[in-house]
């Protein structure tokens, strides 16, 4: 219980431990604890920031959905519309097609009706004058009758 | 645990002496614990005193080793496992150690942002210094009080006080400490003159009333490292007596009835006296960095 120099040792292993602590353990101790701070805090912005972004791409892409969806039934539209334009076009072009062969037919039909006909005609004038021969049992001046049979034959 | 060749009184003053290392004056008459002369020293001699009478012949050059050797052996403890743990200290996951430590020097940043608002560099480690240290040193109390002074009996050291806050040196050495920085930066921040005009010129600025301002201010400036000191010492010597005292019981299972409560009780004394010391110094100085 006598106060002696004990209190001397003591003051100086106490400053000594003070400056210790001061020097080689609080600062260590100190900046881990504010890095982990600083990381904790940067992970929490990151996650915030994270989520933010994830709403904004959510966001786009159900508008990029929605305007894929549009434009597909365009597309459809404009398809269907074509397609039927296609058909009725193809359906003119047939008709047409059909118009034009019915009419060559037709000219065909005709111009081999007017060959028939010439022939008919010169084979008529023919053989009218051989019936008319017979009839007449002597040759016709074929010259001279010729006016008579090219007037038969222009009637027929 | 009184012996049949100790009385109760002797028992009490054997576990309440340091072991003292220092110089017995010439002509000192070496007793045995009869009473009976057994050397007059011819010179003057450095040797470990056998006896209260011998400690106090000693005077003040004199060491207590137990307690400077407990505190030196607590503080480099505390140091160490520290310093492991700030060597190693990683921003990512901590260990159990690094968790310990980092619970520790938050609780004691805390503490010191609360109180102290200005930027020191030296306040949050000495208090953190002050209340490890304190802890440790308080927690030998917890130790039974017959083990360690059994030993040293065993191995023929003849006093063992291993609470080093139950010797007032320690206590008052500690608080010297904080009443010097507490001056020194009361100097540092106001100055001499603010210094002198903050003991003179307050509470009452008047100059006809500055001795009595001195007087006030000096005894309250005075107060701050006694009270430090002995609220620590008075705290824990106390409650080393009641462990000596208990102990003293003839009963054996008093010794469970009585010392299990009390130490149980004692935890809380030891962690409030190590906080309070420590609150205290930061309050200290911050009023010392506080102009007026």
């Amino acid at each position: 219980m006598n106060l002696n120099a004990t209190l001397i040792g003591q003051s100086l292993a106490f400053a000594i431990f003070v400056i210790f602590c001061m020097k080689y353990v609080w600062p260590p101790v100190m900046q881990a604890l504010k890095q982990r701070q600083k990381k904790i805090a940067d992970g929490l912005e990151a996650a915030d920031r994270a989520k933010r972004d994830l709403e904004l791409a959510q966001d786009k892409a159900g508008k990029q959905l929605r305007e894929a969806k549009q434009q597909a039934a365009e597309i459809i539209e404009q398809a269907n519309k074509r397609s039927s334009q296609i058909i009725e076009e193809a359906k003119e072009q047939a008709r047409v097609e059909g118009e034009r062969m019915k009419v060559a037919a037709q000219a065909e039909i005709e111009q081999e009706v007017n060959r028939a006909r010439e022939t008919l005609r010169a084979q008529v004038a023919t053989l009218a004058i051989a019936g008319a021969e017979k009839i007449l049992g002597e040759a016709v001046n074929e010259k001279a009758q010729s006016k008579l049979v090219d007037q038969l034959a222009a009637e027929l | 645990m009184a012996t049949e060749n100790q009385t109760s009184a002797e028992y009490i003053q054997h576990h309440l002496q340091n072991l003292t290392f220092g110089r017995l004056p010439e002509g000192f008459e070496r007793v045995d614990h009869h009473g009976k002369v057994v050397e007059t020293l011819t010179d003057s001699a450095w040797t470990i005193a056998h006896n209260a009478a011998e400690a106090k012949a000693m005077g003040f050059w004199a060491l207590h080793l137990d307690t400077l050797g407990w505190s030196i052996f607590l503080g480099v403890l505390f140091l160490y496992l520290f310093r492991k743990a700030a060597i190693y200290a990683t921003s990512g996951v901590p260990g159990a150690l690094q968790n310990f430590v980092e619970l520790m020097v938050e609780f004691v940043d805390t503490n010191v942002k609360d109180t102290f608002h200005g930027r020191n560099a030296l306040i949050a480690p000495l208090a953190l210094t002050i209340f490890v240290w304190v802890f440790l040193m308080n927690l030998m109390d917890l130790v039974p009080v017959d083990w360690l002074p059994l030993i040293a009996t065993q191995l023929g050291i003849p006093f063992m006080k291993v609470v080093p806050t139950t010797d007032p040196n320690a206590t008052i050495a500690m608080a010297l400490a904080v009443f010097g920085l507490i001056i020194y930066y009361s100097i540092k921040v106001k100055g001499v003159g603010g210094f002198v005009g903050e003991l003179t010129l307050h509470p009452f600025n008047h100059w006809s009333l500055i001795p009595f301002n001195f007087l006030l201010e000096f005894v309250g400036l005075l107060a701050k490292p006694v009270s430090l000191a002995l609220r620590l010492f008075g705290n824990l010597y106390a409650g080393e007596l009641i462990f000596i005292l208990i102990a003293l019981i003839p009963v054996w299972w008093a010794q469970w009835f009585l010392s299990v409560p009390w130490a149980i009780f004692h935890i809380l004394i030891i962690v409030l006296q190590a906080f309070i010391f420590m609150m205290l110094t930061i309050v200290y100085l911050s009023m010392a960095h506080e102009d007026h």
